[in-house]
């Protein structure tokens, strides 16, 4: 079309203007049928407004029972985490395609997509009701939600090895779990690290969430707290949670910063 | 390599992959997690005696969920489970809307500004910090129980994770094209929309797609804190110990969230 000097140089797309609109009418739609109104959103601002004024300055009302809380809900991560990882290990392994048989593989994706489709709290409130009130509950249930997450990723990441290594390893004669020690778990080793961190971060982050439902940890005197409208110690208590998260995150940053070789880009 | 070793004698050399102050980071690092596991093995309150019933109280549970009560479905929880996809799926449209802003003044080669990519990188790590039950018990307290708060409480925890992504994903963003486009003298916004967008488009839309996968499953719950959606029917199921509809609704949300994550795959597969 070089004659027509006119041409536009970026057409408009009317799908994309359609995508758009319809974005529009559906948000419009949601928002009518979830009851959202201008009324409410400013009532809501101004009660906004009392309530920040109420957290503000926090205060730690009972310094006991924030920082018994603070030290289980560590306690539930740590050792949540290192359960769902003991057991998300061998469930990996079964679920990884490459090297195990189809009967294998496939309890072993069920068992995972099992426990990754609930939200932890949900799992919570199950475990509550079987081994009653207290961080044991907590534990179970974040430990389930790892076994879901590090096994899914442990299984994608052993899909991806090469298996020369492995072949080479099987050539010796070696046996099964020997070809598992040298041939596939170094090379899984560095992001398996990875996983494991964010686990633990992630657990961290939802320990001091299910106390809510009675599992232990801080989110019981969290909730506590907001029913009683303590608003200033609830302010006091998600401070320190996320103070804690933060740290726990740094940690995590600098373990990963141990185990990750600088310069050695493993696969990509 | 100068050895003193005269030839023929065996030299004796030991290959290690680490140097010494890697291994003691990586010692370090062993011992002080195993340390701790077992400080909180040994710490952690644990009453025992309800552990040994545990195996029987499951049973029961189980016992007494079954079977489903499917009726329940069109009376209580149909609408809710609607509820809480429009509240997931609001909240990320809303989420999205915030994010772009920050996650822009977070990335460093946008904004060459450095005091603002901090202030952008708190915003998003303060969202990140406060999960989402959290973020909805306060937005129950400031607009009530409802959906409003739980679609605000999923759009306020979402935006740590979009800005942060999105912000990456600029960063990532190949400098010749906007070096190009900066030359023939276009301003900001056309920098922005035919420069940078065309290049964060494919992860932009995976990231929300992400992120909305999560957003059904976390939707599930705020209404355990009476944030709306399904979770209240969960929660008014559970005290009043209708186990058969507790059931009910965890079936359906088992359902919705592995139709999610289906939905989610193949339109990735189509599109990136």
């Amino acid at each position: 079309m070089s004659t027509r000097g006119a041409r536009a140089a970026f057409p408009a797309s009317w799908w994309t203007r359609a995508g758009w609109v319809l974005l529009a009418a559906y948000v419009v739609y949601a928002g009518a049928r979830l009851d959202f109104t201008w009324e409410r959103f400013l009532v809501g601002l101004d009660n906004g407004a009392r309530f920040i004024d109420r957290m503000f300055p926090p205060v730690i009302v009972q310094p006991d029972s924030l920082a018994n809380g603070l030290v289980e809900s560590l306690q539930i991560a740590l050792l949540a985490s290192f359960l769902g990882i003991v057991i998300s290990l061998p469930v990996g392994l079964l679920a990884s395609r490459n090297l195990m048989p189809v009967w294998a593989t496939w309890p072993a994706r069920i068992v995972i997509a099992l426990c990754r489709s609930f939200h932890p709290v949900i799992v919570a409130i199950l475990f509550v009701k079987a081994v009653g009130f207290g961080a044991m509950a907590g534990i179970l249930a974040l430990m389930v939600a790892s076994v879901g997450f590090i096994g899914k990723l442990f299984a994608e990441a052993i899909e991806e090895i090469s298996l020369k290594q492995v072949e080479a390893v099987r050539a010796t004669g070696a046996s099964f779990m020997n070809v598992i020690t040298y041939g596939v778990l170094p090379q899984v080793f560095t992001r398996f690290i990875g996983f494991a961190t964010y686990q633990l971060d992630s657990n961290l982050r939802n320990s001091t969430m299910v106390g809510i439902v009675g599992a232990g940890g801080i989110g019981g005197t969290l909730f506590s707290a907001f029913q009683r409208f303590d608003y200033d110690f609830v302010a006091a208590i998600l401070l320190s949670i996320i103070a804690m998260i933060m740290v726990g995150e740094v940690l995590a940053g600098w373990v990963r910063g141990v185990f990750l070789e600088k310069g050695k880009v493993d696969g990509d | 390599m100068a050895t003193s070793a005269a030839p023929g004698e065996a030299i004796r050399r030991e290959w290690r992959r680490f140097t010494p102050a890697q291994r003691l980071a990586r010692f370090t690092v062993y011992l002080v997690l195993a340390a701790s596991i077992v400080w909180s093995a040994r710490t952690v309150q644990i009453i025992p005696e309800f552990l040994y019933d545990a195996p029987e109280q499951m049973q029961d549970l189980l016992h007494r969920m079954w079977p489903i009560d499917f009726a329940h479905y069109r009376g209580g929880v149909h609408d809710a489970l609607v509820d809480t996809l429009h509240i997931a799926s609001l909240g990320t449209v809303l989420a999205v809307i915030m994010a772009i802003p920050v996650g822009v003044l977070a990335a460093r080669n946008v904004v060459p500004f450095g005091p603002v990519n901090y202030l952008a990188k708190l915003i998003l790590v303060s969202s990140r910090s406060v999960n989402s039950l959290v973020w909805a018990l306060l937005f129950v307290a400031v607009f009530g129980p409802g959906a409003l708060a739980g679609t605000l409480a999923i759009a306020f925890r979402s935006i740590g994770f979009v800005g942060k992504l999105f912000g990456e994903a600029l960063e990532e963003a190949n400098r010749g094209t906007i070096e190009a486009l900066e030359a023939t003298g276009a301003p900001w916004l056309s920098v922005m929309t035919k420069g940078y967008w065309p290049q964060v488009q494919p992860a932009f839309w995976s990231i929300v797609l992400f992120r909305w996968d999560i957003n059904v499953r976390e939707s599930a719950v705020l209404g355990l804190v009476g944030a709306g959606g399904i979770g209240m029917a969960l929660d008014t199921a559970l005290n009043l110990f209708q186990w058969t509809r507790v059931a009910m609704v965890l079936f359906s949300i088992f359902t919705v969230v592995v139709v999610a994550e289906i939905v989610v795959t193949q339109i990735r597969k189509r599109i990136i």
